[in-house]
């Protein structure tokens, strides 16, 4: 009976089902814990996490492995991937921790359960080399955070913010389904290699191809947050409770930079002429609306999410410049600047609203630009590391967030598009204003509340330190950038 | 594998003690700081030697140790080049710091910023050791800035005094200018020669000799050669780094800094950078003899017109600053007549007796309760014997006195301009043997006037009522460093941590001559780092021919006529200052125009305000007025602002809130997208 039955390959996935296994049990140790703090969950998150770390440190073998009959992939840069996204929900989660237990309805169990079922979910996206593979990784994820945005369930905003999110997702998600569909239709596959191999010999009907890959692309688009499929980001970034926007604006980026790797460069990397142009009329709006709306916002969570469209939109630009008529020689500089954008940007992202998290308290958001004023009087010390993101936002020299926008502006200018390299350039400029505005709300008004920041030890410890890296590998940019550049190379 | 660990160990260990004592200034007792910091040079002195010996085995490395960035074909890396001109830039900057770091100690006891202040000497020994470790242009200049920067810091240290702030200003801008030029012929290495790696730069040197380039597009009387124009701007920031005329003005203000760093940056170290530079770029400079006599021709001036200056100053520091303009120009001539070892040569002395008269000037100083008018002084010599014996014999090393370690490298330097051939040399000799005599005059008119004749401290007027020289209006301000000795005080011997660096310091002023010049100038020591074109420049040559061993040559001094201009020098300050005292007086009634010509020091500074400074004010002014308010604020960035401003409330309206609005969005684009794409395919 089980002849057929043969047991797959299960290391390359050893990491997910440890997680899966832990989220299990988490659920229900959970149930006898009766701690208001949680402290014993929370610990436990927390070791699972780095556990999964481990496992992915001791099984990386580097090599490219396939299994779950080639609908699982792991390389380099899943690894890499994975290991910053156990990084940065470890970080959110620390950030986290303060602001849940100020609010009743979110202290929960679930709320942790949730954040590592999105985890699994995130980390199947990457490692996924079929197109079912990537939908399920993908539902995960977004069910988790649906429940997650909702959680605050007394807040009318959260929950307007849960409703538009799991309607324009599910919209998405057919999008996404649909350019699938069409695709198998073409290629009679639904594997990712195998998919790039009927394309390449040949004899592929276009119109339908075409047809799949527009709905691809708008499903990407929305994860992504790019115009013009960006239109929930605001509202969700500002209705969802701060911890889980820190949580959306972070990890789920370094999910999305994977699926639009494996299904745009590894899937379809033969029509890559039609995609990139795709993309480069979605990255030049985003950068264009995503830089205008956030100068008119007065809410912080308002102005990161437009400023979250706008460094999507410049990340695309690292994707868009990997084929030049049909040359791929500067492929892995390009691919590699955007890889090293996104995980700057979430290094930043993460610090930001970290920040946002560190100054809310029972019943005060710390979300309105104006709660910023005069923080320097209130603790320089914080204030200087908000500075330092910010200024590493706006892409000032010598911050990590600078050497994210020179190396994909330097693909950008190898591949030919000058135009779009002083396009780019242009909107950052209108950017800085807002970035540098709240600097200036912070060192040059004067506050309204006067007391000084407490925070638990351990937030301070990680902010500094999140706020330092952000400076540091601004000085040694090539520790992450020649991790991104091997990874690549290894996988590709 | 194990020495490339030590080379990263020189210059980290000091940054690292620099570390702990400026991050923590505020919190950490004086003991911790002073403690880490020496630690931190200590080390890295230690391990100089180490690598010394190591490359005297023959042992010598030019490697990456880390790159920091790749644009396009270009790569920026720091590496280090490790040879016998490294190594010896190495000892001599770790062992003068190493002795101010002591010095310290005693010398900033009072003061209120002891941490901050050992911070910054120890930054800048880590700076001066990056820039001279470099094996590549960028670190050069990264290094360049960086002692620039702490310069900066400790000149304007004191920073309630208007008058440190006045001269920190000055040295920052006045350093612009040169490092412009040094940073355009970095441009021109870079476009030329396609890296910045001093080893690939040299070996392609030969075949870009001949290159020329066009300053002005199209124009053939703006033709001129590659390589001159190349040296010519890299000269110019060794001019602005190493006070050459008409860019020196910064270096005699700067004395507003602690002593200290008077003896370790503005006269041992950081000025001497752009002779370094200049000896580690003689591939290049040997393949212009364009650029050779324009840097000869400078540092003629400034070796012989510095030295007039020194003489009629009453501050004690800034006879000593005089002095270090007069012997760079002195370094800059050898140079010129492309004797580079020789340059470095005294580059290495001079650091040693240099830095001992400026300590020995601060000891001074202490003992004098900060009061720095030589006016003042007189017969301190049985007060502060130590200090007295140490000047002495710094003094009679400077004025080139046979044997000792100043003797034989400007005996060198005079050598080899008399034998070399470029035009300006016959100029440059003039002004070199005159300069001997003027430095003995100098010098000893200072020694005669500090520690002989007559005790004129400790008179009320006198140490109240201190007459600056100086060049601006707000000298006069009222400060705690300037007190001086009450009535009936005596100035007394400073404690062990001053005078012990003092008398080591004495030790190579004396000897190191002696021993070094046989392998440093005319052994093979510089073998295969300094290159000289012997057909086109063989003053070198000649002068090795003549050379019998460093005890002939002493001895063979004695009849020459360098000697007896220093000692014409000697005993006419003596005559002057000691035995009548009236002549000095009537020699400046007399020649009252020349005086003041000195008093203003040549009109430089006031050149400078009024043409420069007031230039720029115009300029800035006017474009202030006519682009900034009009054209850019009124036009370009409230015009634009207001347009974004517009574009912004605009876009904001799009978001809505109903979400059949955002979703008909989503289905917009994908309908323009199918569109675009169907018709294509």
């Amino acid at each position: 009976m089980f002849d057929n039955f043969v047991v797959p390959n299960l290391l390359p996935a050893a990491p997910e089902m440890f997680l899966a296994v832990m989220a299990l049990a988490i659920l229900m140790i959970d149930l006898t814990v009766k701690d208001s703090r949680r402290t014993v969950t929370f610990a436990l998150t927390q070791l699972t996490l780095i556990g999964c770390a481990a496992i992915q440190f001791a099984t990386s073998t580097g090599e490219i492995t396939y299994t779950f009959s080639n609908m699982f992939v792991d390389d380099l840069m899943a690894d890499l991937l994975k290991l910053f996204l156990y990084m940065t929900v470890l970080m959110v989660l620390f950030y986290s921790r303060g602001y849940i237990i100020d609010r009743e309805p979110m202290n929960k169990g679930e709320y942790y359960v949730l954040a590592l079922f999105a985890t699994l979910g995130m980390m199947v996206m990457i490692s996924a080399n079929h197109f079912v593979t990537i939908y399920i990784g993908l539902e995960l994820l977004s069910l988790s955070l649906y429940a997650m945005v909702a959680m605050n369930r007394d807040s009318v905003v959260s929950s307007e913010a849960a409703m538009k999110y799991f309607v324009l997702g599910a919209l998405a998600s057919g999008l996404l389904l649909y350019g699938m569909s069409m695709i198998y239709g073409a290629t009679g596959t639904l594997e990712i290699t195998a998919i790039a191999e009927r394309l390449y010999s040949g004899g592929v009907n276009k119109t339908v191809l075409v047809f799949g890959l527009v709905f691809l692309v708008g499903g990407l688009a929305f994860k992504l947050g790019v115009v013009p499929f960006h239109m929930w980001i605001p509202d969700v970034y500002h209705g969802a409770p701060t911890s889980v926007t820190l949580f959306i604006s972070t990890a789920p980026k370094l999910a999305a930079f994977a699926i639009v790797m494996r299904l745009l460069v590894n899937g379809l990397i033969t029509m890559a002429a039609d995609w990139q142009s795709m993309l480069i009329i979605l990255s030049v709006l985003s950068m264009a609306i995503g830089n205008l709306a956030a100068i008119a916002q007065t809410n912080l969570k308002r102005m990161l999410a437009y400023s979250a469209i706008s460094h999507m939109g410049f990340m695309l630009l690292g994707i868009v410049t990997g084929v030049v008529g049909g040359d791929a020689r500067y492929a892995l500089n390009a691919y590699s600047s955007a890889m090293f954008y996104v995980i700057a940007y979430v290094l930043m992202s993460a610090g930001t609203f970290g920040m946002m998290l560190l100054m809310a308290r029972a019943g005060f958001e710390a979300e309105e630009i104006n709660d910023y004023k005069g923080l320097n009087k209130r603790s320089p010390w914080f204030a200087g590391i908000m500075l330092m993101l910010m200024f590493s936002m706006a892409g000032v020299p010598f911050f990590i967030g600078f050497f994210a926008k020179f190396s994909v502006l330097q693909a950008v200018v190898a591949a030919g598009y000058m135009w779009l390299a002083i396009v780019a350039v242009l909107f950052s400029l209108i950017g800085a204003f807002y970035y540098l505005r709240l600097v200036k709300v912070m060192y040059f008004d004067q506050p309204e509340d006067e007391s000084p920041l407490t925070a638990p030890m351990d937030v301070r410890i990680l902010i500094s330190a999140n706020g330092l890296a952000v400076a540091l590998l601004g000085i040694f940019p090539q520790v992450i950038m020649s991790l991104c550049a091997y990874a690549l190379l290894r996988s590709l | 594998m194990e020495m490339q660990k030590l080379y990263l160990l020189v210059p980290m260990a000091p940054l690292v003690g620099a570390m702990i004592a400026g991050l923590f200034c505020r919190v950490i007792p004086r003991w911790v700081a002073h403690t880490a910091t020496i630690a931190g040079v200590a080390i890295a002195f230690v391990v100089s030697v180490l690598i010394f010996m190591d490359v005297q085995a023959g042992h010598t490395f030019n490697g990456t140790v880390y790159t920091w960035l790749t644009s396009g074909d270009y790569r920026f890396e720091v590496g280090f080049l490790i040879d016998t001109l490294t190594t010896t830039m190495m000892l001599v900057v770790t062992f003068v710091s190493l002795m101010v770091h002591i010095y310290t100690i005693g010398y900033m006891q009072e003061d209120p910023g002891y941490n901050r202040f050992f911070s910054y000497i120890s930054l800048f020994t880590f700076s001066m050791l990056m820039l001279v470790m470099s094996n590549n242009f960028m670190q050069l200049f990264f290094g360049w800035e960086a002692v620039g920067l702490v310069s900066y810091l400790l000149i304007g240290f004191w920073y309630t005094r208007p008058t440190a702030i006045f001269a920190n200003m000055k040295a920052f801008l006045v350093n612009r200018v040169g490092d412009f030029g040094f940073i355009l012929g970095i441009g021109l290495v870079l476009t030329h020669f396609g890296t910045l790696d001093y080893a690939t730069v040299f070996a392609k040197a030969p075949e870009l000799a001949d290159t020329t380039i066009n300053l002005f597009a199209g124009r053939d009387w703006a033709t001129v050669s590659l390589m001159t124009v190349t040296c010519i701007c890299l000269f110019i920031g060794a001019m602005g780094k190493s006070a050459q005329v008409p860019l020196h003005v910064w270096l005699p203000d700067s004395m507003e800094g602690p002593t200290p760093i008077s003896a370790l940056i503005h006269a041992a170290t950081m000025v001497t950078a752009g002779i370094f530079m200049v000896s580690r770029m003689s591939p290049l400079f040997e393949l212009s003899t364009a650029a050779l006599s324009f840097v000869i021709v400078i540092g003629a001036i400034t070796a012989l017109f510095m030295g007039f200056l020194g003489i009629i100053q009453n501050d004690i520091k800034r006879v000593v600053a005089y002095s270090t303009l007069s012997q760079l120009g002195y370094m800059t001539v050898a140079l010129g007549a492309s004797a580079y070892s020789v340059a470095i040569f005294h580059l290495m002395t001079h650091a040693f007796f240099k830095a001992l008269l400026f300590l020995a000037a601060g000891s001074v100083i202490i003992g004098m309760h900060h009061d720095q008018d030589i006016r003042n002084m007189g017969g301190l010599r049985k007060y502060m014997p130590i200090t007295w014996i140490t000047s002495l014999i710094g003094s009679l090393a400077l004025i080139g006195t046979p044997f000792l370690s100043g003797f034989y490298s400007k005996d060198s330097i005079i050598e080899a301009v008399a034998l070399s051939h470029i035009p300006g040399a016959g100029f440059a000799y003039f002004c070199v043997l005159a300069g001997v005599f003027v430095t003995a005059f100098y010098s000893f008119r200072m020694y005669f006037l500090v520690f002989h004749g007559e005790e004129r401290f400790g008179k009320a007027d006198d140490a109240h009522h201190h007459e600056h020289e100086g060049d601006h209006d707000d000298e006069e301000v009222a400060h705690d460093h300037h007190h001086g000795l009450a009535p009936g005080q005596k100035p007394h011997e400073t404690p062990w941590v001053v005078w012990l660096p003092l008398v080591l310091l004495a030790i190579p002023s004396v000897a190191i001559g002696f021993i070094a010049i046989g392998p440093m100038v005319f052994g093979d020591y510089f073998k295969g780092v300094i290159f000289i074109d012997h057909a086109a420049h063989p003053a070198m040559q000649h002068l090795a021919e003549h050379f019998h061993g460093a005890s002939a040559m002493g001895v063979h001094a004695l009849t020459t006529l360098p000697f007896f201009l220093a000692l014409a020098g000697v005993v006419l300050s003596w005559f002057f200052y000691m035995k009548r005292p009236d002549i000095p007086a009537a020699i400046q009634r007399r020649f009252s125009a020349i005086h003041t010509l000195f008093e203003n020091k040549y009109y430089f500074d006031k050149f400078n305000e009024a043409i420069f400074a007031g230039g720029a004010r115009l300029l800035g002014k006017s474009l202030w007025r006519g682009g900034d308010v009009a054209v850019i604020d009124g036009l370009m960035v409230n015009g634009s602002a207001k347009l974004v401003g517009w574009i912004s409330s605009v876009t904001r309206l799009f978001q809505t809130g109903y979400v059949y609005h955002y979703a008909f969005t989503m289905i917009i684009g994908i309908f323009v997208l199918m569109t675009l794409w169907i018709n294509r395919a």
